[in-house]
């Protein structure tokens, strides 16, 4: 209908003769195509969002008196087994005749809702469309306002980042917020224990669960911990080696390698830890009469610093880059050696933009997920030794989430408190790293 | 020359030695860290191909194969439901039989039956079904060994081992050998690893169903991740004024692009599977998620094509009474679209091998059927080595690896594709 | 280390330039098989020379950027260096203390004798040259440290002073030398970016002198400047030919005839005419200095 109104809208504007238009006929054709499309369109999206609740009324006043006496959530259960019977799931329990007699009412309205929206959409259509086409006269500055209205479009689709973040902060913060209704934040935050496993067997022992997340804190900042020791002396070093000592030869091989180790999915990098790195590791520590556990901390740290060397390295090489080569000269024209030039005039003048750069790496490394998942352990261990198995923040989202869940428990929210503060952090060191990146580069603009 | 003081000269000369070994060392230093990198490289290639490798081929092993009429199809009417229901693996399992007869305790008849693969019946099956003529006639045929036989024929099992340190038992290691020592063990191409789903027998696992699965994702996340990417883009870039509301904007997709994506799966879970109802496991879910993750990339490849475009091409379409938009779309976008195109191809190839916001909306499932539509339930690549790398069978380490090289080799290909371009469309202003 | 043994590799000296001294210095440049053949107008010699110039030619990648220039630079004089843009006067500068060393596709060929040393040699250290050729370049270059920092930075890593109050002495001393004592005294902790322009040229001066070199490089200091701060400098520049040799590169034809004894005019790599100022500025022999000195181009 809309490619139709197109043409109707071009034909009339091309075929008048005689008189100049003021925009070419395309834009007469969009004109109408846009009026023809755009209120039928709103009105159908109206109607999807509105149908639900609705069909909701309109079924559960069908329901006899008792049932709807019952509390909100047991309303919702008994829905949700109508609405599983239309659609042939299975239906927990027996349907009782009610319940039949609700899910065809349910049926029929969704026949009659989608049969009535559908007439109303084609309605609307062809009125705006007739009116529109109307309205095709010389004088009709149909440009701009086709232009007007893609300037509308291109708009709302900027907006789609900003609404990305906000439903990233609302949909993990009503979850967290459930879950701290269950479990105190102050315990959450401090507590020195770890055991959501007790949701699944209430005869466990302590069999109200355990929320205290600061052993997933300590495992996570020992793993980033020992990933970063590994990736900026590294990636640093590398940096300043292929901006300011490697020929170009050297350069245009190293750096597509690095890049290379930059494009490895994390999922392989966790692959070769578990599988490769972890019994290295642990073989090397029985020779050395250590007890390095299979699963260590170490084990994962260091491949994810190999992950991230590409990341502070590409960063370093843009701040080293950035450094004018005026203070270089400088530094040659006094005398002074290569290495001394780096380190007392380019690492200090690069500083700041190095330290942004390493902030960001950090926020990586935190909440790098697939390596500890595959490498590190589950167990919530306290403890500062690299050797032993640690667990970390996104391993507990992982295992807290992955598999049927119920969606109410207090194990499942906790995946979503983990993720708030998870994404509280690491937006707060992005956002500083950048912003010191980015004060960085303008003092040398 | 009387204010110079004496001595500079021999003072420059006795530092100079130590200056140059520092010199010397930081360089080494830093040659050291661009080797770390490059040996830790060496040493991954080596170990997976090393590894994966032999996944490409498969242990089979030959069997004189009697489709007796009677056993498969009884009533004679050559009924595709009725040669459907025959009982193919009891077909293989007398074909064992009849090449041992020696063969006769339950429990040596179990392990002898184990050599082939439970999904060997199945393929004879589907076989018998393409070409219901071989009803009747005794054919010679290469049958999937099982995993272990597979694993002991590649070197993966030794031979020399106690019979309780392995899990290959002695009496099947005769077998084996007696069936080597007259051709009937042969590795063959495996071509099930690429054209079947994922299953739990190692030997009849393959990749297809995963690969399906993620290219149903990549096409949702192309479709919305490019149009959205790039409108946004050329918003900011040539209308948005310079205001808070734009800045906002701006360090916001900064932001976003280096949120942890497993943050993403946690939307992807409350927001497009518990509030708008989509299935679980689902690539169009997937591909939201990977949308919302590859926008950012996509955003910033597209304005910083959009900003190398000099402004004079803009002011010649301007100066010629072109309106806004058609500068933009005539003129702009055609120079900055090769630009555009290498950086959602490289948001592509990140999308492609990313799995943690996968582990949150379900699509860590065992999949065996390919799926049809990205509605159904799939899993994708890096997810599918996921699975595996946890699997304790000593078979799905080579697979394992073998469908990383797989991996590899896609992201390689759009990897390359976008540095072609680039290199092809590259224009200095 | 790496920048020595780089330019060694390529810096072959080639036979039966340059070596013959006693012959070349007296006669007007040789007649070069490299380009074109010409002569440089004047005496380009000097009676008490620091850095002596025999038939350098400088390439960057095929570019011939120095044609066969012979130049000296005295004790205790300011020579200055003029010429229209990419003439090469630069380049010739940036040769004397082996600043085209950083760049990959330089090469030089010919010979440059500091105090008799050929400075390309295998035995002159780059870091020595440096320490006794300092260099000033067009654009203030402060290092984003403390003003202090900024003076005391050759002096530390050349170890020139034993102990703090030693280097207390050489920063004041250079700061005084460079007349930005009294400006500066009260702030030397402050970064020396936040100077103002001249104030940060003037900084870069006291910097270089700090090390005692015995010539000292400017290439255009006042190009970046106010006429005030110009003043100045070319003040400054009188007071330190005292005690060092000064070549300095300049666009500006008075500063030229302000600051300097004696003259060399460059032309496309060609170094055409030599003299004393007044000479080169009153009564030029050469055809292309005269159309120069004029303002007919440049």
């Amino acid at each position: 209908m809309t490619v139709a109104a197109y043409v109707l809208g071009r034909r009339r504007s091309a075929t008048t003769t005689g008189v100049s238009f003021h925009s070419l006929p395309g834009y007469y054709g969009s004109y109408v195509a846009i009026w023809c499309a755009l209120p039928a369109l709103a009105l159908y999206c109206l109607w999807q969002l509105v149908e639900p609740g609705f069909i909701r009324t309109q079924v559960l006043a069908t329901l006899p008196a008792a049932t709807l006496e019952l509390s909100e959530a047991e309303l919702g259960l008994v829905y949700n087994d109508i609405r599983n019977l239309v659609e042939g799931n299975i239906v927990s329990g027996e349907p009782n005749d009610e319940i039949l007699a609700a899910a065809s009412r349910y049926t029929s309205l969704q026949r009659i809702s989608n049969l009535g929206i559908t007439l109303v959409v084609l309605l609307v259509g062809l009125t705006s469309l007739g009116w529109a086409f109307r309205r095709v006269e010389p004088g009709l500055r149909a440009r701009n306002k086709v232009e007007r209205t893609m300037e509308v479009v291109l708009m709302a689709a900027s907006t789609v980042a900003i609404f990305t973040t906000i439903g990233i902060f609302l949909s993990v913060l009503f979850e967290a917020l459930r879950f701290f209704q269950q479990v105190s934040p102050l315990e959450f935050l401090f507590g020195l224990s770890w055991s959501p496993q007790t949701a699944i067997r209430e005869d466990q022992v302590g069999s109200s669960g355990a929320f205290g997340a600061v052993p997933l804190f300590a495992g996570t900042l020992l793993i980033s911990g020992i990933a970063m020791l590994v990736a900026v002396p590294v990636g640093l070093m590398s940096a300043i080696y292929l901006s300011e000592y490697a020929n170009s030869q050297v350069r245009s091989f190293a750096k597509p390698m690095l890049e290379v180790l930059a494009g490895i999915p994390t999922v392989v990098y966790g692959y070769f830890a578990a599988l490769t790195v972890g019994p290295l590791l642990r073989q090397f520590g029985e020779g050395l009469g250590l007890g390095v556990s299979s699963e260590s901390a170490l084990g994962a740290g260091l491949v994810m610093g190999i992950m991230i060397i590409p990341f502070v390295s590409s960063l370093s090489d843009d701040v080293i880059n950035a450094v004018p080569q005026e203070l270089r000269d400088g530094s040659y024209g006094l005398g002074a050696t290569q290495s001394e030039t780096i380190r007392q005039v380019i690492l200090p003048a690069a500083l700041p933009g190095i330290v942004g750069g390493i902030l960001l790496a950090a926020s990586r490394a935190i909440g790098e997920t697939m390596i500890v998942v595959m490498a590190a352990g589950l167990a919530a261990n306290l403890t500062a030794n690299p050797l032993e198995a640690v667990t970390t923040v996104t391993v507990q989202i992982v295992t807290l989430l992955v598999g049927d869940q119920e969606f109410d428990s207090a194990k499942t929210l906790a995946a979503f408190a983990l993720g708030l503060l998870l994404f509280v952090t690491t937006l707060l060191l992005n956002i500083i790293a950048l912003r010191v990146v980015r004060r960085y580069r303008e003092q040398y603009e | 020359m009387s204010s110079r003081p004496r001595g500079v000269k021999e003072r420059v000369a006795e530092g100079i030695a130590r200056r140059y070994r520092r010199e010397r060392n930081f360089r080494l230093a830093g040659l050291g860290a661009v080797l770390v990198g490059m040996t830790f490289l060496g040493f991954f290639f080596y170990t997976l191909i090393g590894n994966g490798y032999t996944a490409f081929l498969q242990t089979h092993i030959r069997l004189d194969v009697e489709l007796s009429a009677d056993v498969i199809d009884p009533d004679g009417e050559r009924d595709v439901q009725a040669l459907g229901r025959a009982d193919y693996q009891g077909v293989i399992r007398n074909a064992l039989r009849a090449r041992f007869p020696d063969v006769t305790s339950r429990n040596d008849l179990r392990e002898l039956f184990a050599l082939v693969s439970p999904g060997a019946g199945f393929e004879l099956r589907s076989d018998v079904l393409s070409d219901p003529e071989l009803v009747g006639e005794a054919l010679s045929l290469w049958v999937v060994a099982d995993d272990d036989v597979d694993m002991l024929i590649k070197g993966h099992i030794d031979r020399a081992a106690d019979e309780s340190q392995r899990r290959i038992s002695d009496s099947q290691l005769g077998w084996i050998e007696q069936l080597e020592a007259d051709g009937s063990v042969s590795r063959r191409f495996n071509h099930r690893f690429f054209t079947s789903g994922d299953s739990r027998d190692p030997e009849m696992a393959g990749i297809w169903s995963a690969v399906v699965g993620s290219f149903f994702m990549l096409l949702v996340t192309l479709a919305l991740s490019f149009p959205i990417g790039v409108a946004t883009a050329i918003y900011l870039e040539e209308f948005a004024p310079k205001n808070r509301w734009t800045d906002l904007i701006e360090v916001n997709i900064n932001n976003l692009a280096a949120v942890p994506s497993i943050v993403f799966g946690l939307l992807g879970l409350a927001l497009f599977i518990n509030i708008f109802g989509l299935p679980r496991s689902a690539p169009v879910v997937g591909g939201l998620v990977l949308t919302l993750m590859t926008l950012p990339v996509v955003i910033i490849a597209a304005r910083a094509a959009l900003m190398s475009v000099p402004p004079s091409i803009r002011e010649a379409a301007l100066g010629v009474g072109a309106s806004k938009m058609q500068t933009i779309f005539h003129h702009v976008m055609p120079l900055a679209m090769p630009g555009m195109l290498t950086g959602t191809i490289i948001g592509m190839a990140r999308a492609l091998g990313e799995s943690a916001p996968l582990l949150m909306i379900g699509m860590v499932a065992f999949i065996v059927d390919v799926p049809e539509s990205p509605l159904d339930p799939a899993t994708a690549l890096p997810v599918q080595v996921y699975l595996w790398a946890d699997s304790p069978e000593r078979a799905f380490v080579e697979r394992t690896s073998a469908a990383i090289l797989v991996l590899l080799a896609f992201l390689l290909v759009m990897n390359a594709t976008a540095i072609l371009l680039r290199k092809r469309y590259e224009r200095r202003w | 280390m790496s920048l020595a043994s780089n330019l060694e590799k390529e810096t072959v000296p080639q036979a039966g330039v340059g070596t013959a001294e006693d012959t070349s210095i007296q006669a007007a440049p040789d007649i070069r098989v490299v380009g074109e053949t010409y002569r440089t107008v004047g005496d380009y010699t000097s009676a008490t020379p620091v850095i002596r110039t025999r038939n350098v030619d400088v390439f960057y990648g095929d570019n011939h950027a120095i044609q066969n220039v012979s130049l000296d630079v005295g004790k205790n004089e300011v020579i200055s260096l003029i010429g229209p843009s990419g003439c090469g006067k630069s380049t010739f500068i940036r040769c004397l203390n082996r600043m085209n060393d950083t760049i990959e596709s330089a090469r030089v060929h010919g010979e440059i004798l500091l105090d008799g040393e050929d400075i390309y040699s295998r035995r002159m250290d780059v870091v020595m040259l440096r320490a006794r050729v300092g260099i000033v370049f067009q654009k203030p270059n402060p290092f984003p440290k403390s003003v202090y920092d900024n003076v005391a930075y050759g002096p530390r890593i050349h170890g020139l002073a034993r102990h703090r109050e030693e280097l207390d002495k050489i920063v004041r001393t250079s700061l005084e030398k460079a007349g930005l004592w009294s400006e500066v005294k009260d702030r030397l902790e402050e970064p020396g970016t936040g100077l103002s322009g001249g104030q940060q040229q003037r900084l870069c001066i006291a910097r270089t002198i700090a090390v005692s070199p015995e010539v000292i490089l400017m290439d255009e200091p006042c190009s970046a400047l106010d006429p005030i701060a110009t003043a100045h400098i070319e003040d400054l520049i009188d007071e330190l030919k005292k005690n060092y040799a000064i070549a300095i590169v300049t666009h500006s034809m008075q500063q030229a005839a302000r600051v300097s004894q004696r003259t060399a005019y460059f032309h496309l790599g060609r170094l055409i005419e030599v003299g004393d100022t007044d000479q080169i500025f009153t009564n030029p022999q050469h055809e292309l200095t005269e159309d120069y000195i004029t303002g007919r181009f440049g």
